[in-house]
């Protein structure tokens, strides 16, 4: 044990490595924003819920199916996702033509539908769910105790958001989607299906919001309010971030992730608001945000 | 840019039968909101009264300058909270009671709208949604707002001295007069010079500058205004229930009143009006259904965004050929 700013060093490393899970979590919710924004022009007030529907996924595969968490974590985001691309479907399509706004009151909507059918049959308690057999315990690094699965949701997620920037940014699919984004009328002039690649974008967002939701599950309690509490901080995340580059959107979550995290360590009162804070200084000095280009 | 938000009537119509039509609705509406309270029950008309005014000061942001506030609950609820405040510990008559917490309303949206205005579209939208959500964490933090509790047993007081207002029906008269006459003051803005700048706004807004407006200008008064009236709202709403709480601030207030907004139709005079009283009818009879309201709601919110967007009183409009 040694102190650091006059903070244990225990208290201190605990906190960062909260903020750090935290920020985990801020970086796949931005990250899957920022892709069906891209994609769809339309700001995504659904994925808290379709977040919380991945944690609930993994909680009711394992409940009712005996189905374990590395199943559930390949599972899960696939039947969300599918999920997604039926939501896409049946009313997503119908909005993109019209002003913002009306996307982002019909995904409003649709959470509040999800989180009400939730809060019926689950009510609003919360159920716990066990981390896997393997990743049970920790390791003790001399100046923190270190829980093996938290290790393992960072790690993992670096990887689930380094793979993402990859395909976009690297790859021949990536690149069909990129040129949608900026001309989709052209892009389907060249033979592609515009509109099977928005259907696909969502569903690969919205899973991403499952896998962040399966991850969280052994963290926090799984509950159907989880998702509206956290959607508003990736929100002012996005913000500071800007939602042009899929890089900025990962730093910016890791970040303020870890802002928080140490936030709560030196001034706790102002934990919970620290990121909207950041946001009204970013606003204030980079209208733009950081990563964002000229609006 | 912004495919207009309230499909406007053809204008020829509009300009022949703007001023009657208005006009006839005005007086139906007073004169059902003048018989209501012997029929139904006060304290629940003036709780939709108090939402009205809520839904037309948030509509004058929305459906005149094209401004998609997620936040406007921060407004309403801190009013609230401070009417609330000055009423209880402070010992102020209501009159300076509902004024401290309007003028409150209106220096933090001169703050809120600053900073919100600097973006545009559906960061607008966000940004605002968590300047709220930071101020509902304060108002859970701060000393004086009771936590959990909220401000109890905020007493009525006498207006001006003169009017006891622990008498429900001198109450409703207060809040009525409160509630037309903000309603009269948001429809003398957006039938003024201002209004017309800020519909322009709304349509196109590089046009609008490049015809010389400081845009960014008429954008931070109309969310000054709007922020103010939806302060006023609030603070009425502290003295009809004795109450100041945590519901008022959190995220699904403000989700509340885009839903009545919606409902009543964007960018109409009379449509908040309607949809106030529509959607507090609604919780009100269906409150024993415990969460189903937030399902019904949601479904309301979709319903309305796929196949109902100029809501009622602009589907009304349109066929009757007027514009409400």
């Amino acid at each position: 044990m040694f102190e650091i700013f006059g903070v244990p060093s225990q208290a201190l490393f605990g906190q960062l490595l909260i903020g750090l899970i935290n920020g985990s979590f801020y970086a796949l919710l931005s990250l899957g924003l920022a892709v069906i924004f891209g994609m769809l022009n339309v700001i995504n007030f659904t994925h808290g819920a379709q977040y919380m529907m991945g944690a609930f996924a993994a909680y009711l595969l394992l409940q009712y199916l005996g189905l374990n968490y590395w199943v559930a974590l390949v599972v899960v985001p696939l039947l969300v996702g599918a999920s997604g691309m039926l939501v896409e479907r049946l009313f997503l399509q119908y909005v993109r033509q019209l002003d913002h706004l009306y996307g982002l009151i019909l995904t409003f909507g649709l959470a509040l539908v999800i989180e009400g059918l939730f809060r019926n049959y689950f009510g609003s308690s919360g159920e716990p769910y066990q981390p896997p057999d393997l990743l049970q315990g920790g390791q003790n690094l001399g100046f923190m105790f270190l829980p093996n699965y938290r290790a393992w949701v960072i790690v993992f997620s670096l990887v689930v958001c380094f793979v993402t920037w990859f395909v976009i940014e690297r790859t021949r699919l990536g690149s069909y989607l990129r040129a949608a984004t900026e001309n989709p009328a052209l892009v389907r002039a060249f033979g592609i299906n515009v509109p099977r690649m928005v259907t696909l974008t969502y569903g690969f967002g919205v899973g991403l919001a499952a896998l962040a939701g399966v991850m969280a599950a052994p963290i926090y309690n799984v509950s159907p309010q989880m998702g509206s509490d956290v959607i508003i901080v990736v929100f002012a995340v996005v913000v500071i971030g800007g939602m042009g580059s899929i890089l900025g959107a990962i730093i910016t979550g890791f970040a303020l992730g870890i802002i928080e995290g140490l936030t709560k360590v030196f001034f706790p009162e102002a934990s919970s608001t620290v990121i909207f804070v950041i946001m009204a200084i970013v606003l204030l000095i980079r209208p733009t945000g950081l990563f964002g280009r000229t609006a | 840019m912004a495919a207009s938000v309230a499909p406007p009537a053809p204008q020829a119509r509009v300009d022949r039968a703007h001023g009657a039509g208005t006009a006839i609705a005005f007086c139906i509406m007073v004169a059902l909101l003048a018989v209501a309270p012997f029929v139904v029950y006060p304290v629940f008309l003036m709780q939709a009264l108090c939402f009205a005014l809520f839904a037309c000061a948030f509509n004058l942001l929305v459906g005149y300058a094209g401004l998609l506030s997620f936040g406007h609950a921060l407004f309403f609820g801190w009013a609230s909270y401070l009417c609330a405040h000055a009423a209880k510990r402070w010992g102020f008559p209501p009159e300076a009671a509902v004024l401290f917490g309007t003028a409150s309303a209106g220096v933090l949206g001169a703050a809120a709208g600053f900073l919100a205005i600097r973006r545009q579209g559906i960061y607008f939208a966000m940004i605002t949604l968590a300047l709220a959500q930071m101020m509902y964490f304060v108002a859970l933090r701060a000393p004086f707002t009771g936590g959990e509790d909220g401000i109890q047993d905020v007493p009525r007081g006498r207006l001006f001295g003169l009017f006891d207002l622990s008498h429900e029906m001198t109450m409703y008269v207060f809040v009525l007069v409160m509630v037309i006459a903000g309603f009269l003051f948001i429809y003398r803005v957006i039938n003024s010079p201002f209004g017309e700048v800020l519909k322009a706004i709304r349509e196109n807004e590089p046009r609008a500058i490049s015809l010389g407006y400081r845009t960014e200008r008429y954008k931070l008064v109309a969310f000054v205004l709007s922020a103010t009236f939806a302060g006023l709202a609030g603070a009425l709403k502290a003295l009809v229930f004795q109450l100041a709480s945590l519901t008022d601030v959190y995220w699904t207030m403000s989700g509340e009143v885009v839903l009545m907004t919606l409902v009543g139709g964007l960018g109409t005079i009379f449509g908040p009006v309607v949809g106030a009283f529509l959607i507090v009818a609604m919780e009100t009879y269906l409150a024993q259904l415990g969460q189903w309201v937030l399902v019904i709601q949601g479904a309301i919110f979709v319903v309305c965004v796929l196949v109902f967007r100029r809501g009622i009183v602009g589907e009304l409009a349109r066929a009757l050929r007027v514009s409400l």
